[in-house]
């Protein structure tokens, strides 16, 4: 793989923008404006100041304020390349302030796939709004029409005449511009100096190449700072003792209990909250596990079980059924069929599984905090420990610091809460991390999901009526909720809370990518158990809601494609589609994986492993992904091995090719990883998934090859890479084991138990018909 | 409490704490470096892995105690950012990580593993990985770049 020599600054620009916010806006100043232009109410910048945005410096570098964060996506380097190309200045020159509630614009936590979707053009337009200004002043400077001048890293000079130049730091070198710019919309809707044009695409010279990410140098020698990594003068370490329900009743604390450990500074006891500070990690984890409490017994209780689950899942009534599509006429559709097949899906509760465990900072002093955490969105986390402190928001200050790989919302949040009550009650800096069996415990879970599709076909091999119906929990950890420490010191939402409180599971990839006639897609919200917070609590896992659904779409598609006895790729092109993008995807994939066309499945051999491939493609926010997988199954055993998946991928413009192959590279393997192993198992009292010995996630051994044939359409603009080849790797997967055995796996994870189980229960043919 | 003295990346450090502690509380609370991280404390994950005496350990879970006037390399000792040593370089031509909080673990392992196995096929590779967890799903990368750095160091003698 080729990318771009590594500079020094490269590396430097990982990390500086912590080094800086610790050295010169450290917690004591915190409160004063130390913002790059006015703030607003909030002690945030507002959108309407270029300023804002960007900062020239004299030493030629130009400083860039987001509250996007890098999650460990590489997004950070994109944005970057954004800017650079469209200042026309060297991609070295560009240093990123991500994150820090004082410098930067709220642009909506960095989720969903959307950060190079959404504030990809934001940032573009501020950057060509910058330069637009950098040319007038170059051309006074000059005196020469704007429409005369060209720019090169930042040196504007006469065309014709090189001589004549002025650079972008001599104009403007560490003053602000004092410019006003449109902006209207918050957050990810936010648009920013719309009117002023930017650069043709066909013109990029940065964007679309791999340059090498800024953050990898620092990481792979010890240099970058994570949350996790995060010291400050007098720093103490806390630790937090939570009962299995949040509101569950600390009835008894035994502080003698702990009198033998060394360090322990105070037991924090708040309402329902228990934790305690020491001035050593080991200290505070020692007590943390001896620490005595007795907690009152919750009434609330989880599922028995799976079975449990899916039937409450089923027999409970919804609180809102999200009407997707209502096209034409359903019963008509099937009075049309020549046959109907029917199939029932189930998804599991998953977990993100990140290897670091949650970790924040906080110092509190009085009624003013600062935070350092690895948050998605650093204005939310604000909202919610300014609720928690009591106080008002600009007096919160929250900075972000890369965590350990998030694939959705994780407890970064949550830990923040935990460390600043620590703080506060002790009068000093409290860090706190989270143990293992407490990150697994409590971190928001992926739903379990129960899905239904029944569909008619003609004699033709015609779709008639398209059916689907998924019914599943929404966010129950959702941004306005309280989180677990405000929850234990007894603070109540704001909002609607849940359910119904706009917090669901998505509505996409239930079929929606074919335009079937007679089509009704229903994603009916169940409400949970109980309205607390248990190790069940749910909320956004990466494609949230999309994988499952396309599990059991594109699996069905497949199952309709085996009943008519025809090529799945075949069947995928003959259905009429919303999108004609995905006729052009779906050849690349097959074309790359040498798909030879003929009906699933493949004919029985005597061998003791079948082999097997499948497809299936997906839509998220436009960008569209086809995947064909290549399986074996161990007929003895029933374990599969995916030994190849194969991707196509059309994210629209690609900034960074090798980025977006490393995204790709990461959600096939996650997703075969949650389609063949992952499961979240559970009684009454709690689950039972305490470390990965008892979560298993896929190892060294069992990762396939991936091929990835990527399709760069700059017309399209940015549509998000983090998620979306996630979405059709476990239907690709569960229809090439169809194709290798014949028989049907509906249920994830695929375990070999399950695929043996399937190949007892199930004739020779796929569906009910 | 007890004085204890280790050599880490070629200096002598002495810190005073519970000898209990596990060594990767004192690496990263006591001395300061990053390198190391906390995973999981059972030594299930491997991202807290350190070479002592040039077998790959797991910091979570051994105590300091038993590391007194042993040596200890970390990520850290290995190389930085201006001077990565040839498996540090590997992984940022490769561009192998994406959070990258396993990948101490990934290198201080794959570090032990090449200097006994200087020529590992790719089964091989995997094997000596397989203990240690990755959740952004970088296997691929990392086995690419512990192959590069593999065919560096035979080719240059690079250690």
């Amino acid at each position: 793989m080729e990318t771009k020599s590594i500079s020094r600054r490269q590396f430097v620009k990982g990390t500086a923008g912590l080094v800086v916010a610790f050295n010169l806006f450290g917690s004591h100043l915190l409160g004063q404006t130390i913002g790059q232009s006015g703030a607003g109410p909030d002690g945030s910048p507002q959108p309407t100041e270029l300023d804002s945005w960007l900062k020239v410096g004299s030493d030629g570098i130009i400083t860039v304020y987001t509250s996007k964060v890098d999650l460990g996506t590489g997004v950070l380097t994109s944005l970057s390349q954004v800017m650079a190309e469209e200042l026309d200045v060297a991609f070295d020159r560009i240093h990123m302030i991500t994150g820090d509630t004082v410098q930067t614009i709220d642009q909506s936590q960095t989720s969903g796939s959307r950060t190079m979707h959404k504030a990809g053009p934001q940032l573009r337009q501020a950057a060509a709004a910058g330069r637009q200004e950098l040319l007038k002043l170059a051309s006074a400077e000059l005196d020469t029409p704007v429409n005369q001048l060209t720019v090169n890293d930042g040196v504007v000079s006469v065309v014709g005449k090189p001589s004549q130049n002025v650079t972008y730091w001599k104009l403007l070198g560490g003053r602000r511009f004092h410019v006003t710019i449109t902006a209207t919309g918050t957050g990810a809707a936010l648009k920013v100096a719309e009117a002023v044009p930017a650069k043709n695409p066909k013109d990029y010279k940065i964007v679309g190449t791999s340059v090498a990410r800024v953050d990898i140098p620092g990481k792979v020698t010890g240099e970058f700072t994570y949350s996790q990594d995060v010291r400050i003068p007098g720093m103490l370490h806390g630790r937090v003792i939570r009962p299995l329900h949040v509101l569950s009743e600390p009835t008894g604390v035994d502080e003698t209990s702990i009198k033998d450990i060394p360090g322990v500074v105070k037991v924090v006891k708040e309402k329902r909250f228990v934790g305690v500070v020491s001035t050593t990690e080991w200290g505070a984890i020692q007590a943390a596990k001896t620490l005595k409490v007795t907690w009152s017994t919750p009434d609330a209780k989880l599922p028995a079980n799976r079975d449990a689950l899916y039937d409450y899942l089923d027999r409970t009534k919804s609180v809102k059924d999200q009407v997707v599509a209502d096209n034409g006429n359903l019963e008509s559709g099937f009075s049309q069929g020549h046959k109907t097949l029917e199939a029932t899906y189930h998804w599991p509760f998953h977990m993100h599984g990140m290897i670091g465990p949650s970790c924040a900072v906080a110092d509190v002093q009085g009624d003013k905090a600062t935070i350092w955490a690895g948050s998605q969105g650093t204005h939310r986390t604000r909202k919610a420990v300014a609720d928690l402190l009591g106080v008002p928001q600009r007096n919160v200050r929250v900075v972000y610091a890369e965590g350990s790989g998030c694939y959705g919302r994780l407890c970064a949040d949550d830990v923040a809460e935990d460390a600043a009550l620590m703080s506060r009650a002790v009068g000093k800096p409290v860090r706190v991390q989270w143990m293992r069996h407490e990150e697994h415990a409590w971190e928001p879970k992926g739903t379990g999901q129960l899905m239904t599709v029944r569909a008619a076909v003609d004699a033709q091999g015609n779709v008639t009526a398209w059916d689907f119906k998924d019914r599943y929990f929404p966010y129950t950890a959702a941004p306005d909720y309280p989180l677990l420490a405000s929850m234990q010191i007894g603070l109540k939402s704001n909002g609607p809370g849940f359910p119904g409180n706009g917090y669901e599971y998505g509505t996409t990839a239930a079929g929606d990518l074919y335009a079937f006639g007679n089509q009704r897609v229903v994603c009916a919200v169940i409400p949970w158990i109980q309205n607390e917070q248990s190790p069940l609590r749910t909320c956004n896992l990466r494609a949230p809601g999309a994988v499952s659904r396309a599990f059991a779409s594109e699996s069905f598609i497949d199952e309709i494609a085996a009943s008519l006895q025809m090529d799945p790729v075949q069947f995928r092109l003959k259905c009429p589609r919303n999108e004609k993008r995905t006729a052009e995807l779906l050849l690349a994939a097959t074309r790359s994986a040498g798909w030879v066309e003929r009906p699933s499945p493949a004919p029985a051999s005597s061998a003791s492993k079948a082999t097997g491939r499948g497809v299936a493609i997906s839509d998220r926010d436009g960008a569209i992904v086809a995947a064909v997988a290549e399986v074996e199954v161990e007929k003895a055993t029933g374990k599969v091995k995916v030994k190849r998946i194969t991707i196509a991928h059309d994210c629209g413009l690609i900034a960074n090719p090798d980025g977006v192959k490393n995204q790709i590279e990461g959600n096939v393997v996650q997703g075969v990883s949650r389609a063949l192993l992952e499961e979240i198992q559970f009684d009454e009292l709690g689950i039972k998934n305490v470390d990965w010995n008892s979560y298993h996630t896929i190892r060294f051994e069992d990762i396939p090859a991936v091929d990835i044939v990527l399709i760069n359409r700059p017309e399209l603009g940015f549509l998000g890479a983090g998620e979306a080849s996630i979405i059709p790797v476990p239907a690709a997967i569960a229809n090439a084991v169809f194709d290798a055995i014949g028989v049907r796996v509906r249920d994830i994870p695929m375990t070999p138990e399950r695929v043996l189980s399937a190949m007892r229960s199930q004739p020779n043919t796929n569906a009910k018909s | 409490m007890s004085r204890i003295s280790l050599l880490v990346n070629g200096k002598t450090r002495v810190v005073d704490v519970d000898p209990e502690t596990p060594l990767l509380y004192v690496l990263r609370d006591n001395l300061e470096l990053n390198g190391p991280k906390f995973g999981c404390g059972l030594s299930q994950c491997g991202a807290c892995t350190v070479i002592v005496e040039g077998r790959s350990v797991r910091s979570c879970s051994v105590p300091v105690s038993a590391m007194q006037n042993r040596s200890i390399t970390t990520l850290e000792g290995l190389g930085s950012s201006t001077h990565p040593s040839y498996l540090q370089k590997a992984f940022i031509e490769e561009q192998a990580a994406q959070c990258g909080y396993c990948i101490n673990g990934m290198i201080m392992t794959a570090k032990a593993f090449l200097d006994k196995n200087s020529n590992p096929s790719e089964t091989e590779i995997k094997e000596a990985l397989n203990n240690n967890l990755c959740r952004c799903g970088t296997h691929l990368r990392i086995v690419r770049a512990v192959k590069r750095a593999a065919r560096e160091k035979v080719q240059t003698g690079k250690v």
